[in-house]
Protein backbone atom coordinates (compact mmCIF):
# COMPACT_ATOMS: atom_id res chain seq x y z
CA UNK A 1 0.00 0.00 0.00
CA UNK A 2 0.79 3.53 -0.16
CA UNK A 3 2.52 6.54 2.06
CA UNK A 4 0.58 8.38 4.39
CA UNK A 5 1.48 12.04 4.51
CA UNK A 6 0.38 15.42 5.61
CA UNK A 7 0.01 17.41 2.30
CA UNK A 8 -1.86 20.11 0.95
CA UNK A 9 -4.15 19.88 -2.03
CA UNK A 10 -1.77 21.69 -4.33
CA UNK A 11 1.01 19.31 -3.12
CA UNK A 12 -1.25 15.93 -3.11
CA UNK A 13 -2.25 17.18 -7.06
CA UNK A 14 1.14 18.37 -7.74
CA UNK A 15 2.40 14.67 -7.07
CA UNK A 16 -0.11 13.13 -8.56
CA UNK A 17 1.34 14.89 -12.24
CA UNK A 18 5.09 13.87 -11.51
CA UNK A 19 3.48 10.46 -10.73
CA UNK A 20 1.39 10.16 -14.16
CA UNK A 21 4.79 12.11 -15.78
CA UNK A 22 2.31 14.02 -18.80
CA UNK A 23 4.72 14.52 -21.96
CA UNK A 24 4.47 18.29 -21.94
CA UNK A 25 3.05 20.65 -19.37
CA UNK A 26 2.18 24.52 -20.07
CA UNK A 27 2.43 26.44 -16.46
CA UNK A 28 1.22 29.82 -15.97
CA UNK A 29 0.78 31.24 -12.21
CA UNK A 30 -2.30 31.98 -10.53
CA UNK A 31 -3.81 32.12 -7.08
CA UNK A 32 -4.47 29.25 -5.78
CA UNK A 33 -3.29 27.25 -8.35
CA UNK A 34 0.35 28.52 -8.69
CA UNK A 35 1.77 26.12 -6.34
CA UNK A 36 0.72 23.46 -8.44
CA UNK A 37 2.97 24.61 -11.30
CA UNK A 38 5.47 25.71 -8.79
CA UNK A 39 6.07 22.19 -7.26
CA UNK A 40 5.85 20.46 -10.81
CA UNK A 41 8.34 22.82 -12.45
CA UNK A 42 10.65 21.60 -9.55
CA UNK A 43 10.29 18.04 -10.38
CA UNK A 44 10.90 18.91 -13.87
CA UNK A 45 13.88 20.99 -12.97
CA UNK A 46 15.09 18.23 -10.66
CA UNK A 47 15.02 15.48 -13.43
CA UNK A 48 11.96 13.18 -11.52
CA UNK A 49 9.78 13.49 -14.83
CA UNK A 50 10.39 13.68 -18.42
CA UNK A 51 7.83 15.96 -19.00
CA UNK A 52 8.27 19.10 -21.55
CA UNK A 53 7.50 22.29 -19.48
CA UNK A 54 6.36 25.00 -21.42
CA UNK A 55 6.20 28.56 -19.97
CA UNK A 56 3.91 30.82 -21.00
CA UNK A 57 2.56 34.28 -21.24
CA UNK A 58 -0.79 33.99 -20.52
CA UNK A 59 -3.63 30.96 -19.87
CA UNK A 60 -4.97 31.69 -23.16
CA UNK A 61 -1.08 30.68 -24.59
CA UNK A 62 -1.28 27.47 -22.00
CA UNK A 63 -4.15 25.85 -23.08
CA UNK A 64 -3.30 26.78 -26.50
CA UNK A 65 0.19 24.89 -26.12
CA UNK A 66 -1.46 22.31 -24.11
CA UNK A 67 -4.35 21.84 -27.83
CA UNK A 68 -1.15 22.07 -29.70
CA UNK A 69 1.32 19.40 -27.88
CA UNK A 70 -2.32 17.13 -27.13
CA UNK A 71 -2.80 17.46 -31.15
CA UNK A 72 0.79 16.14 -31.53
CA UNK A 73 -0.18 13.27 -29.89
CA UNK A 74 1.18 13.70 -26.34
CA UNK A 75 -0.56 12.73 -22.92
CA UNK A 76 -0.47 16.80 -21.69
CA UNK A 77 -1.94 18.63 -18.86
CA UNK A 78 -1.94 21.91 -17.02
CA UNK A 79 -3.77 23.57 -14.02
CA UNK A 80 -5.72 26.89 -13.64
CA UNK A 81 -7.98 29.05 -11.45
CA UNK A 82 -11.03 31.52 -11.68
CA UNK A 83 -9.39 34.08 -14.25
CA UNK A 84 -6.72 31.74 -15.52
CA UNK A 85 -9.73 29.45 -16.35
CA UNK A 86 -11.87 32.78 -17.97
CA UNK A 87 -9.35 33.85 -20.03
CA UNK A 88 -8.97 30.15 -21.54
CA UNK A 89 -12.58 30.58 -22.60
CA UNK A 90 -12.42 29.77 -26.23
CA UNK A 91 -9.66 27.35 -25.82
CA UNK A 92 -11.66 25.25 -23.39
CA UNK A 93 -13.83 24.39 -26.81
CA UNK A 94 -11.66 23.98 -29.44
CA UNK A 95 -9.80 21.27 -26.50
CA UNK A 96 -13.09 19.48 -26.59
CA UNK A 97 -14.05 19.93 -29.83
CA UNK A 98 -10.58 18.40 -31.00
CA UNK A 99 -11.50 15.41 -28.65
CA UNK A 100 -7.84 16.16 -26.84
CA UNK A 101 -7.97 14.24 -23.38
CA UNK A 102 -5.90 17.18 -21.72
CA UNK A 103 -5.83 17.02 -17.79
CA UNK A 104 -6.16 20.14 -15.54
CA UNK A 105 -6.76 20.53 -11.76
CA UNK A 106 -8.98 23.15 -11.44
CA UNK A 107 -8.64 25.22 -7.96
CA UNK A 108 -11.63 26.58 -7.80
CA UNK A 109 -12.05 30.53 -7.06
CA UNK A 110 -14.36 33.24 -6.95
CA UNK A 111 -14.50 35.63 -10.68
CA UNK A 112 -13.94 39.31 -10.64
CA UNK A 113 -15.37 41.41 -9.61
CA UNK A 114 -14.72 42.78 -7.15
CA UNK A 115 -11.73 41.00 -7.32
CA UNK A 116 -11.00 38.00 -4.80
CA UNK A 117 -9.10 35.43 -4.65
CA UNK A 118 -11.20 32.54 -1.90
CA UNK A 119 -12.65 29.86 -3.05
CA UNK A 120 -16.12 29.11 -4.59
CA UNK A 121 -17.21 27.49 -7.75
CA UNK A 122 -17.67 30.64 -10.04
CA UNK A 123 -14.72 29.52 -12.48
CA UNK A 124 -15.48 25.74 -13.36
CA UNK A 125 -19.36 26.26 -12.77
CA UNK A 126 -19.14 28.80 -15.75
CA UNK A 127 -17.24 26.04 -17.85
CA UNK A 128 -19.95 23.58 -17.53
CA UNK A 129 -20.80 23.92 -21.04
CA UNK A 130 -17.35 24.14 -22.60
CA UNK A 131 -17.27 19.75 -23.53
CA UNK A 132 -15.38 19.10 -20.36
CA UNK A 133 -15.50 16.41 -18.22
CA UNK A 134 -15.58 18.00 -14.85
CA UNK A 135 -15.21 16.08 -11.16
CA UNK A 136 -15.02 17.68 -7.74
CA UNK A 137 -13.02 16.61 -4.96
CA UNK A 138 -14.07 16.71 -1.49
CA UNK A 139 -10.28 16.90 -0.07
CA UNK A 140 -6.63 16.68 -1.11
CA UNK A 141 -7.19 12.32 -1.19
CA UNK A 142 -9.91 12.98 -3.30
CA UNK A 143 -8.38 15.25 -5.53
CA UNK A 144 -4.96 13.07 -5.91
CA UNK A 145 -7.55 10.40 -6.57
CA UNK A 146 -9.55 12.16 -9.36
CA UNK A 147 -6.23 13.23 -11.08
CA UNK A 148 -4.89 9.82 -11.80
CA UNK A 149 -8.35 8.38 -12.20
CA UNK A 150 -9.24 11.60 -15.12
CA UNK A 151 -5.79 10.64 -17.37
CA UNK A 152 -7.47 7.16 -17.68
CA UNK A 153 -11.28 8.67 -18.13
CA UNK A 154 -10.24 11.40 -20.87
CA UNK A 155 -7.65 8.53 -22.45
CA UNK A 156 -10.55 5.90 -22.96
CA UNK A 157 -11.10 5.49 -26.68
CA UNK A 158 -15.28 6.04 -26.04
CA UNK A 159 -14.49 9.05 -24.53
CA UNK A 160 -11.44 11.18 -25.70
CA UNK A 161 -12.30 14.44 -24.14
CA UNK A 162 -10.54 16.72 -21.74
CA UNK A 163 -11.31 16.76 -18.13
CA UNK A 164 -11.40 19.00 -15.37
CA UNK A 165 -10.57 18.61 -11.84
CA UNK A 166 -11.99 20.58 -9.39
CA UNK A 167 -11.30 21.17 -5.49
CA UNK A 168 -11.68 23.90 -3.68
CA UNK A 169 -9.25 27.23 -3.07
CA UNK A 170 -7.43 27.73 -0.22
CA UNK A 171 -9.95 25.56 2.29
CA UNK A 172 -8.52 22.55 0.01
CA UNK A 173 -5.57 23.85 -1.91
CA UNK A 174 -3.72 25.21 1.13
CA UNK A 175 -4.53 23.10 4.13
CA UNK A 176 -2.94 19.99 5.47
CA UNK A 177 -4.62 16.92 6.07
CA UNK A 178 -2.87 13.57 6.25
CA UNK A 179 -3.51 11.51 3.16
CA UNK A 180 -1.93 8.54 1.03
CA UNK A 181 -0.43 8.62 -1.85
CA UNK A 182 0.40 5.48 -3.82
CA UNK A 183 3.61 4.00 -5.05
CA UNK A 184 5.21 5.66 -8.65
CA UNK A 185 5.34 2.49 -10.05
CA UNK A 186 1.81 1.53 -9.02
CA UNK A 187 0.12 4.73 -10.55
CA UNK A 188 2.54 4.18 -14.00
CA UNK A 189 1.07 1.09 -15.08
CA UNK A 190 -2.53 2.25 -13.75
CA UNK A 191 -2.24 4.93 -16.18
CA UNK A 192 -0.20 3.09 -18.42
CA UNK A 193 0.84 4.61 -22.22
CA UNK A 194 -1.48 6.63 -24.15
CA UNK A 195 -1.71 6.15 -27.82
CA UNK A 196 -3.36 9.33 -29.24
CA UNK A 197 -5.90 8.88 -32.21
CA UNK A 198 -4.55 11.26 -35.22
CA UNK A 199 -1.26 12.39 -33.51
CA UNK A 200 0.29 15.17 -35.89
CA UNK A 201 3.32 13.71 -35.21
CA UNK A 202 3.23 10.55 -36.74
CA UNK A 203 4.36 11.61 -40.26
CA UNK A 204 3.47 8.94 -42.01
CA UNK A 205 -0.19 9.55 -41.37
CA UNK A 206 -0.62 13.33 -41.92
CA UNK A 207 -3.78 14.66 -40.84
CA UNK A 208 -5.73 18.00 -40.84
CA UNK A 209 -6.61 19.39 -37.35
CA UNK A 210 -9.03 22.18 -36.85
CA UNK A 211 -10.77 22.62 -40.85
CA UNK A 212 -13.30 24.94 -41.13
CA UNK A 213 -16.61 23.01 -41.39
CA UNK A 214 -19.79 24.69 -42.05
CA UNK A 215 -23.79 24.02 -41.37
CA UNK A 216 -23.42 21.25 -43.37
CA UNK A 217 -21.37 18.83 -41.19
CA UNK A 218 -21.16 20.79 -38.07
CA UNK A 219 -23.75 19.48 -36.35
CA UNK A 220 -22.64 16.23 -36.98
CA UNK A 221 -19.65 16.99 -34.81
CA UNK A 222 -21.27 19.13 -31.88
CA UNK A 223 -23.32 15.17 -31.64
CA UNK A 224 -20.43 13.30 -31.56
CA UNK A 225 -19.24 15.44 -28.46
CA UNK A 226 -22.67 14.25 -26.78
CA UNK A 227 -22.15 10.71 -27.71
CA UNK A 228 -18.74 10.51 -26.20
CA UNK A 229 -20.26 12.06 -22.75
CA UNK A 230 -22.89 9.86 -22.82
CA UNK A 231 -20.16 7.10 -22.73
CA UNK A 232 -17.97 9.06 -19.77
CA UNK A 233 -20.50 7.43 -17.01
CA UNK A 234 -19.67 3.68 -17.56
CA UNK A 235 -16.00 4.69 -18.03
CA UNK A 236 -15.68 6.79 -14.63
CA UNK A 237 -17.22 3.24 -12.94
CA UNK A 238 -14.79 1.06 -14.81
CA UNK A 239 -11.85 3.25 -13.99
CA UNK A 240 -12.91 3.59 -10.11
CA UNK A 241 -13.07 0.16 -9.89
CA UNK A 242 -9.72 -0.67 -11.59
CA UNK A 243 -8.76 2.14 -8.79
CA UNK A 244 -9.99 0.90 -5.96
CA UNK A 245 -8.46 -2.60 -6.91
CA UNK A 246 -4.58 -0.35 -6.21
CA UNK A 247 -5.80 1.88 -3.39
CA UNK A 248 -8.66 0.43 -1.61
CA UNK A 249 -10.76 3.54 -1.72
CA UNK A 250 -14.15 3.49 -3.80
CA UNK A 251 -15.45 6.03 -6.41
CA UNK A 252 -18.89 6.35 -7.82
CA UNK A 253 -20.53 9.11 -9.76
CA UNK A 254 -21.53 10.47 -6.24
CA UNK A 255 -21.22 9.85 -2.95
CA UNK A 256 -24.21 9.03 -0.93
CA UNK A 257 -24.27 9.13 2.61
CA UNK A 258 -27.14 8.41 5.06
CA UNK A 259 -29.28 8.73 2.45
CA UNK A 260 -31.10 5.06 1.76
CA UNK A 261 -34.49 6.47 3.98
CA UNK A 262 -33.77 10.13 4.21
CA UNK A 263 -36.76 12.34 3.89
CA UNK A 264 -34.75 15.25 3.98
CA UNK A 265 -32.19 14.90 1.16
CA UNK A 266 -28.74 17.90 0.96
CA UNK A 267 -26.90 18.06 -2.07
CA UNK A 268 -23.66 19.86 -2.24
CA UNK A 269 -20.34 19.78 -3.99
CA UNK A 270 -16.47 19.41 -2.62
CA UNK A 271 -14.98 20.40 0.49
CA UNK A 272 -18.41 22.15 2.18
CA UNK A 273 -20.08 18.64 2.00
CA UNK A 274 -17.63 17.38 4.61
CA UNK A 275 -19.06 19.99 6.85
CA UNK A 276 -22.29 19.14 6.20
CA UNK A 277 -22.08 15.27 7.00
CA UNK A 278 -21.00 16.43 10.15
CA UNK A 279 -24.18 18.23 11.02
CA UNK A 280 -26.23 15.53 8.95
CA UNK A 281 -24.92 13.10 11.64
CA UNK A 282 -26.15 15.36 14.89
CA UNK A 283 -29.87 15.94 13.06
CA UNK A 284 -29.65 11.62 13.01
CA UNK A 285 -28.49 11.50 16.30
CA UNK A 286 -32.14 13.57 16.95
CA UNK A 287 -33.53 11.05 14.83
CA UNK A 288 -34.41 13.20 11.83
CA UNK A 289 -34.08 11.73 8.49
CA UNK A 290 -31.58 13.56 7.03
CA UNK A 291 -29.46 12.11 4.07
CA UNK A 292 -26.70 13.63 1.61
CA UNK A 293 -25.03 13.64 -1.64
CA UNK A 294 -22.28 14.83 -2.76
CA UNK A 295 -21.45 15.06 -6.98
CA UNK A 296 -18.97 13.80 -8.13
CA UNK A 297 -19.46 13.60 -11.76
CA UNK A 298 -20.33 17.54 -12.59
CA UNK A 299 -19.97 16.76 -16.44
CA UNK A 300 -21.94 14.59 -17.74
CA UNK A 301 -24.37 14.55 -15.22
CA UNK A 302 -26.13 11.45 -14.18
CA UNK A 303 -29.78 12.61 -14.03
CA UNK A 304 -31.33 8.95 -13.97
CA UNK A 305 -28.63 8.14 -10.85
CA UNK A 306 -29.02 11.12 -9.05
CA UNK A 307 -33.03 11.13 -9.51
CA UNK A 308 -33.07 7.47 -8.13
CA UNK A 309 -30.18 7.86 -5.23
CA UNK A 310 -32.66 11.13 -3.60
CA UNK A 311 -34.91 8.04 -4.00
CA UNK A 312 -37.92 9.31 -1.57
CA UNK A 313 -36.78 12.43 -0.45
CA UNK A 314 -40.08 14.90 0.52
CA UNK A 315 -37.81 17.89 0.56
CA UNK A 316 -34.80 18.23 -1.32
CA UNK A 317 -32.05 21.37 -0.66
CA UNK A 318 -29.57 21.69 -2.91
CA UNK A 319 -26.57 23.89 -2.01
CA UNK A 320 -24.80 25.94 -4.56
CA UNK A 321 -21.26 27.73 -4.06
CA UNK A 322 -21.85 29.35 -7.08
CA UNK A 323 -24.85 31.99 -8.56
CA UNK A 324 -26.52 32.14 -12.01
CA UNK A 325 -27.76 35.75 -11.11
CA UNK A 326 -31.48 35.97 -12.05
CA UNK A 327 -31.29 32.15 -12.21
CA UNK A 328 -31.12 29.17 -9.53
CA UNK A 329 -27.69 27.80 -8.78
CA UNK A 330 -26.38 25.46 -11.24
CA UNK A 331 -26.38 22.36 -9.26
CA UNK A 332 -29.65 22.76 -8.58
CA UNK A 333 -30.58 23.25 -12.19
CA UNK A 334 -28.68 19.45 -12.12
CA UNK A 335 -30.94 18.28 -9.62
CA UNK A 336 -34.41 19.60 -10.42
CA UNK A 337 -33.61 18.67 -14.39
CA UNK A 338 -33.01 14.83 -13.23
CA UNK A 339 -36.29 14.43 -11.38
CA UNK A 340 -38.05 14.67 -14.98
CA UNK A 341 -35.96 11.67 -15.83
CA UNK A 342 -38.33 9.41 -12.75
CA UNK A 343 -41.23 11.82 -12.40
CA UNK A 344 -40.05 12.47 -8.63
CA UNK A 345 -42.19 15.80 -7.26
CA UNK A 346 -40.11 16.62 -4.09
CA UNK A 347 -40.55 20.19 -2.94
CA UNK A 348 -36.91 21.58 -3.64
CA UNK A 349 -34.82 24.33 -2.09
CA UNK A 350 -31.68 26.57 -3.12
CA UNK A 351 -28.92 28.07 -1.04
CA UNK A 352 -26.33 29.73 -2.26
CA UNK A 353 -23.50 29.80 -0.05
CA UNK A 354 -19.81 30.67 0.47
CA UNK A 355 -19.18 32.79 -2.16
CA UNK A 356 -15.41 34.32 -2.61
CA UNK A 357 -14.31 31.75 0.18
CA UNK A 358 -17.17 33.30 2.79
CA UNK A 359 -16.66 29.72 5.37
CA UNK A 360 -19.40 27.80 5.41
CA UNK A 361 -19.51 27.08 8.96
CA UNK A 362 -22.21 23.81 10.92
CA UNK A 363 -24.30 27.09 11.73
CA UNK A 364 -25.18 27.37 7.99
CA UNK A 365 -25.60 23.88 7.36
CA UNK A 366 -27.75 23.55 10.55
CA UNK A 367 -30.12 27.24 9.17
CA UNK A 368 -30.36 25.18 6.01
CA UNK A 369 -31.55 21.49 7.64
CA UNK A 370 -33.93 23.77 9.75
CA UNK A 371 -35.69 25.24 6.99
CA UNK A 372 -35.87 21.95 5.09
CA UNK A 373 -37.30 20.48 8.04
CA UNK A 374 -39.83 23.39 9.08
CA UNK A 375 -40.80 22.50 4.81
CA UNK A 376 -41.26 18.63 5.64
CA UNK A 377 -43.45 19.85 8.13
CA UNK A 378 -45.89 22.26 6.41
CA UNK A 379 -44.89 21.00 2.91
CA UNK A 380 -44.64 24.93 1.19
CA UNK A 381 -41.80 26.55 0.28
CA UNK A 382 -41.72 30.11 1.12
CA UNK A 383 -38.30 31.29 -0.87
CA UNK A 384 -36.83 29.08 -3.16
CA UNK A 385 -33.56 30.85 -3.69
CA UNK A 386 -32.12 32.38 -0.40
CA UNK A 387 -28.55 33.09 0.46
CA UNK A 388 -26.87 31.66 3.87
CA UNK A 389 -24.51 33.74 5.56
CA UNK A 390 -24.72 36.67 4.20
CA UNK A 391 -25.86 39.79 6.13
CA UNK A 392 -28.97 41.72 5.80
CA UNK B 1 -23.79 12.86 -46.96
CA UNK B 2 -22.25 11.19 -44.20
CA UNK B 3 -24.09 10.84 -40.43
CA UNK B 4 -22.44 11.82 -36.96
CA UNK B 5 -21.20 8.15 -36.94
CA UNK B 6 -19.05 8.06 -39.90
CA UNK B 7 -16.84 11.08 -39.55
CA UNK B 8 -13.75 11.08 -38.19
CA UNK B 9 -13.88 12.33 -34.43
CA UNK B 10 -12.92 15.77 -33.56
CA UNK B 11 -12.78 17.56 -37.22
CA UNK B 12 -9.71 15.63 -37.91
CA UNK B 13 -9.34 15.38 -41.55
CA UNK B 14 -7.24 11.92 -41.92
CA UNK B 15 -6.23 11.84 -45.65
CA UNK B 16 -4.28 14.38 -47.30
CA UNK B 17 -4.00 16.18 -50.12
CA UNK B 18 -7.98 16.58 -50.54
CA UNK B 19 -8.09 20.02 -50.44
CA UNK B 20 -8.92 19.23 -54.79
CA UNK B 21 -11.74 18.01 -53.98
CA UNK B 22 -13.44 21.51 -53.20
CA UNK B 23 -13.91 23.73 -55.95
CA UNK B 24 -12.74 26.69 -54.48
CA UNK B 25 -13.50 28.58 -58.17
CA UNK B 26 -17.07 29.29 -57.43
CA UNK B 27 -15.88 32.08 -55.11
CA UNK B 28 -14.08 34.08 -58.05
CA UNK B 29 -15.72 37.43 -58.85
CA UNK B 30 -12.70 38.17 -61.19
CA UNK B 31 -10.95 36.01 -63.77
CA UNK B 32 -7.69 35.75 -65.01
CA UNK B 33 -7.00 35.72 -68.69
CA UNK B 34 -3.74 34.34 -70.14
CA UNK B 35 -2.39 35.77 -73.07
CA UNK B 36 0.53 32.96 -74.58
CA UNK B 37 1.34 35.68 -76.87
CA UNK B 38 2.58 38.02 -74.25
CA UNK B 39 3.63 34.93 -72.24
CA UNK B 40 7.67 34.57 -71.41
CA UNK B 41 6.74 31.37 -69.31
CA UNK B 42 9.18 32.99 -66.19
CA UNK B 43 6.27 30.61 -64.08
CA UNK B 44 6.05 33.87 -61.96
CA UNK B 45 2.50 33.01 -61.60
CA UNK B 46 3.28 29.29 -61.26
CA UNK B 47 5.53 30.64 -58.15
CA UNK B 48 3.06 32.95 -56.80
CA UNK B 49 -0.40 31.35 -56.95
CA UNK B 50 -1.22 31.23 -53.21
CA UNK B 51 -3.67 27.92 -54.23
CA UNK B 52 -2.15 25.42 -57.46
CA UNK B 53 -4.35 26.79 -59.80
CA UNK B 54 -1.48 27.46 -62.62
CA UNK B 55 -0.94 24.47 -64.62
CA UNK B 56 2.48 23.09 -66.09
CA UNK B 57 3.49 20.21 -67.86
CA UNK B 58 6.60 19.86 -68.62
CA UNK B 59 8.30 22.86 -67.33
CA UNK B 60 5.83 24.99 -69.09
CA UNK B 61 2.66 26.94 -68.28
CA UNK B 62 -0.72 25.46 -69.60
CA UNK B 63 -4.45 27.27 -68.39
CA UNK B 64 -5.69 28.16 -65.61
CA UNK B 65 -7.08 25.56 -63.44
CA UNK B 66 -10.35 27.30 -63.56
CA UNK B 67 -12.03 24.81 -60.98
CA UNK B 68 -9.30 25.85 -57.94
CA UNK B 69 -8.66 29.73 -59.27
CA UNK B 70 -10.25 32.11 -56.68
CA UNK B 71 -9.51 34.84 -58.45
CA UNK B 72 -7.29 36.82 -56.37
CA UNK B 73 -5.34 38.55 -58.93
CA UNK B 74 -1.69 38.02 -57.32
CA UNK B 75 -0.49 36.08 -60.87
CA UNK B 76 -2.13 39.23 -63.02
CA UNK B 77 0.10 41.99 -60.55
CA UNK B 78 3.13 39.45 -60.40
CA UNK B 79 3.27 39.02 -64.60
CA UNK B 80 6.27 40.84 -65.95
CA UNK B 81 4.74 40.34 -69.60
CA UNK B 82 6.50 41.30 -72.55
CA UNK B 83 7.73 44.50 -73.98
CA UNK B 84 5.04 46.14 -71.45
CA UNK B 85 1.65 44.01 -72.54
CA UNK B 86 0.68 41.55 -69.44
CA UNK B 87 0.42 37.80 -70.38
CA UNK B 88 -2.44 37.87 -67.77
CA UNK B 89 -5.21 40.33 -66.56
CA UNK B 90 -8.46 40.04 -64.81
CA UNK B 91 -11.27 40.30 -66.21
CA UNK B 92 -14.86 40.46 -64.16
CA UNK B 93 -16.51 36.76 -64.22
CA UNK B 94 -20.02 37.34 -66.36
CA UNK B 95 -19.00 40.21 -68.59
Amino acid sequence: MGKKLALTGNQAVATAMKQINPDVCAAYPITPQTEIMQRFATFVADGEVDTELITVESEHSAMSACIGAAAGGGRVMTATSSQGLALMWEMLYIASGMRLPIVMPVVNRALSAPINIHGDHSDSMGARDSGWIQLYSENAQEAYDNVIQAVKIGEHPDVRLPVMVCMDGFIISHSIESMELLPDDVVKEFVGEYRATYPLLDVDHPVTYGPLVLPDYYMEFKRQQHEAMLHVKDVVLEVAKEFERISGRSYGLFESYRLDDAEIAVVILNSAAGTMKDVVDSYRDRGIKVGLLKPRLFRPFPYREVAEALGNAKVVGVLDRADSFGGFGPTYMEVASAFTTNGARPLMLNWIYGLGGRDFMPEHAEQAIQQMVKVLETGEVEVQKDYLGVRE
Amino acid sequence: MKGWRDIPMGGVIPDAGNAVQYNTGSWRAFRPVWKPENCIQCLFCWIYCPDGAVNVKDGKREDFDYLHCKGCGICANECPGKKGQKAIVMVEEGK
